[in-house]
């Protein structure tokens, strides 16, 4: 399994899974922020950007998600105020600039952008800016990794680990995970080569019977991850039990802000008042996340849901599976 | 008049508006169709056919590294114009602005149309200028439409792609898009990419004197890029196109804003770039025409008719499909 959603994209943009022998089989991850951020939170989000004189700052790939009444985009086309960023910082930016609004950025992600929300927030209270919370649906992956690993029916034998990730964290949390496991892990880059590789290692890894975490994308990935980003993280964040969109709770799989920097959390200062609707039943997201179902093996794949009305986040996020594999489109060529 | 501001009254059709069109726009466009001050503009039709376009400007900043919503609204219709194998007589121009807009900003963009206009060889023949209360514009929109003619035994048409054409693009893709997101209100990167916007009249004028009906089809890749221009064009004449994902030209500063920011530079937006559909015969002599930034991207094959595909540097392939919306920068 690629765990992360870009490496998704790039193997099938590229081409990789096409040219493996039928022996190997990529599975597909749940690395995808957007696709696992819990709908009763986007529902939150569109509520304050619907709200005036709140201001939503959010990363792009967020704004198409279907919500349970309405996509970001949608939003705003009515009349509400959702800001496009790149980074958590720029949304301070726009808190000072607009001192009568409130700004609320919609922090979405995994460890890679964790740290930059947590600096958000620590600028946040540094410069004293009132007007400046942040709505948290921040994840984490060895969780999720375990949580595949342990549902009943895994199919799961290697990961990709997704590097990006690991640039933060390090490998400390991948090690007890895949000696408890007995799986390869190998830390895997995005660039076509560094898929390959990761591929090489994992399956050499199965063919001697070891099982442990290898590093080649030592270029970007040191062992001890990247200490000043987790000091922070450390200091504004704690680990909490969090929902995944179409999987349900994985324990300790999200962070929270700590209870002394509250006065930044968006849930606790807008409490939303709308309750959110079931997902919609033809979608089955979940399954694609935790790697059980191919997208093209959904029945409503390109039927009832495609990229201009999805059911779910996999068929509009960067990220997504789904998405990958309506734009490439491989049974046309 | 620096420090003003536009007003309803620029707008009103009295002295203030006399004012404006004498002061700002004849000082700054005067050609003899326009300085007629007539209704419109008139002029002795030449044999042959004529072509017409028209495009509307809304690009957010106004103001962008290589351009501006002036130049941007000169190039772009001329090079509407051009893809239909013509050469631009005229232009007009309309301006909607929005109450409060700074006069010498708007001083800065019409400089800056005039200039274009001039370097271009094409006189702006008519306008128009309407004022629009404060919030319902976003400073200036502008719209040009252009009249142009085309030389006898010239038949571009997006449906004349035969296979074993070759698809050339006249240099590298992707830079107006990237610009212009380099200086977006919450996406600024610091960067030294400018817009490619320019004028390609003279380009096509002198494949189509070499080249003839050799040429099959121009068209410039600019809003959805390179990627869509191409389906529409496999759509249209129901014909397969293939790409060489490694001859795609991509300057590398443009590719690495593209990988941070998740886009795909085929479907960034160009302005100066022109697709060049052409007999394979012509082909070389199409790509010294072109100069040395031009490069053969493809070809046009018989196989999987209004498909675009794209072969891979590693030998695997994929389809080009159209986006369903704009490309939204990602997470991570």
């Amino acid at each position: 399994m690629e765990v992360c959603g870009g490496q998704t994209h790039n193997l099938i943009r590229f081409g990789i899974d096409q040219l493996l022998p039928p022996t190997v089989q990529l599975v597909h991850g749940p690395g995808c922020p957007v696709c696992v951020t819990p709908l009763a939170v986007l529902d939150r989000a569109t509520e304050i950007a619907a709200t005036p004189g709140m201001v939503l700052v959010s990363f792009g790939d967020m704004l198409r998600v279907p919500g349970s009444r309405d996509d970001l985009l949608g939003v705003k086309a009515r009349g509400g105020t959702v800001r496009m960023v790149y980074s958590p910082l720029d949304a301070l930016k726009l808190a000072q600039k607009h001192p009568d609004q409130q700004v609320v950025f919609f922090g979405v992600g995994f460890e890679t952008t964790a740290p930059a929300h947590a600096m958000a927030v620590w600028q946040a209270r540094r410069l004293g800016l009132a007007n400046f919370s942040l709505l948290c649906s921040l994840v984490r992956v060895p969780p999720a990794m375990e949580f595949i690993l342990t549902a009943p029916g895994n199919r799961v034998q290697a990961f990709l680990a997704a590097g990006h990730v690991c640039t933060i964290t390090g490998l400390s949390e991948y090690l007890p995970l895949a000696e408890r496991h007995r799986v390869p892990i190998v830390v895997t880059g995005f660039e076509p080569l560094d898929l390959l590789s990761g591929i090489l290692l994992a399956v050499r890894a199965l063919n001697r019977g070891r099982c442990g975490v290898e590093n080649p994308y030592s270029r970007v990935v040191k062992p001890e991850g990247n200490r000043e980003a987790l000091a922070l993280l450390d200091e504004v964040f704690e680990v909490c039990d969090r929902p995944w969109r179409g999987i349900g709770t994985i324990p300790a799989s999200g962070y929270r802000l700590r209870p002394e920097w509250a006065e930044f959390d968006a849930e606790l200062r807008f409490p939303g008042a709308l309750e959110s609707a079931p997902e919609p039943p033809l979608c089955r997201a979940g399954e694609v996340l935790l790697g059980s179902l191919r997208p093209p093996d959904c029945a409503a794949f390109g039927r009832q849901c495609t990229p201009e009305s999805p059911l779910g986040a996999p068929m509009v996020s960067s990220e997504g599976a789904c998405a990958a594999y309506y734009r490439y489109q491989r049974a046309r060529v | 008049m620096s420090s003003e501001v536009i007003t309803l009254a620029h707008g009103g059709g009295g002295r203030r508006t006399g004012q404006l069109v004498r002061n700002l726009f004849l000082k700054a466009f005067s050609n003899p169709l326009l300085d007629r001050l007539h209704d419109g503009a008139e002029w002795e039709v030449p044999a042959g056919r004529l072509a017409m376009s028209t495009d509307a400007y809304v690009v957010r900043p106004l103001f962008f590294p290589g351009g501006d919503i002036g130049s941007l609204s000169v190039h772009g219709t001329i090079n509407d114009l051009a893809m239909c194998g013509a050469w631009p007589m005229a232009l007009t121009a309309a301006f909607i602005l929005e109450e409060g807009y700074p006069l010498s900003e708007l001083e800065l963009l019409v400089s800056s149309m005039a200039r274009a206009a001039r370097e271009a060889g094409v006189p702006i023949a008519s306008g128009d200028t309407k004022v629009v209360e404060r919030g319902s514009g976003d400073g200036v929109f502008l719209t040009t439409t252009g009249v142009g003619r085309v030389p006898e035994g010239i038949h571009i048409d997006p449906r004349r792609a035969r296979a074993g054409d070759w698809v050339i693009l006249n240099g590298p893709m992707a830079r107006h898009g990237v610009a212009i997101l380099s200086v977006r209100e919450g996406l600024e990167f610091g960067t030294s990419i400018t817009s490619d916007s320019a004028p390609l009249h003279r380009l096509v004028r002198s494949l189509l004197s070499a080249l003839g009906e050799a040429v099959h089809i121009l068209r410039d890749p600019t809003r959805g890029g390179v990627a869509t221009a191409l389906c529409e064009l496999a759509q249209a004449g129901a014909v397969g196109v293939r790409l060489h994902e490694e001859a795609l030209p991509v300057e590398p500063e443009v590719r690495a804003a593209c990988e941070m920011l998740g886009l795909d530079p085929l479907y960034v937006a160009n302005e100066g770039r022109c697709l060049l559909f052409v007999e394979a015969a012509a082909g070389p002599e199409a790509l010294r025409l072109m100069g040395p930034g031009a490069t053969r991207i493809g070809q046009v094959v018989a196989e999987h008719p209004g498909v675009v595909v794209m072969e891979g540097s590693l030998g695997g392939q994929r389809v080009l499909d159209l986006l369903s919306g704009e490309q939204l920068p990602r997470i991570c």
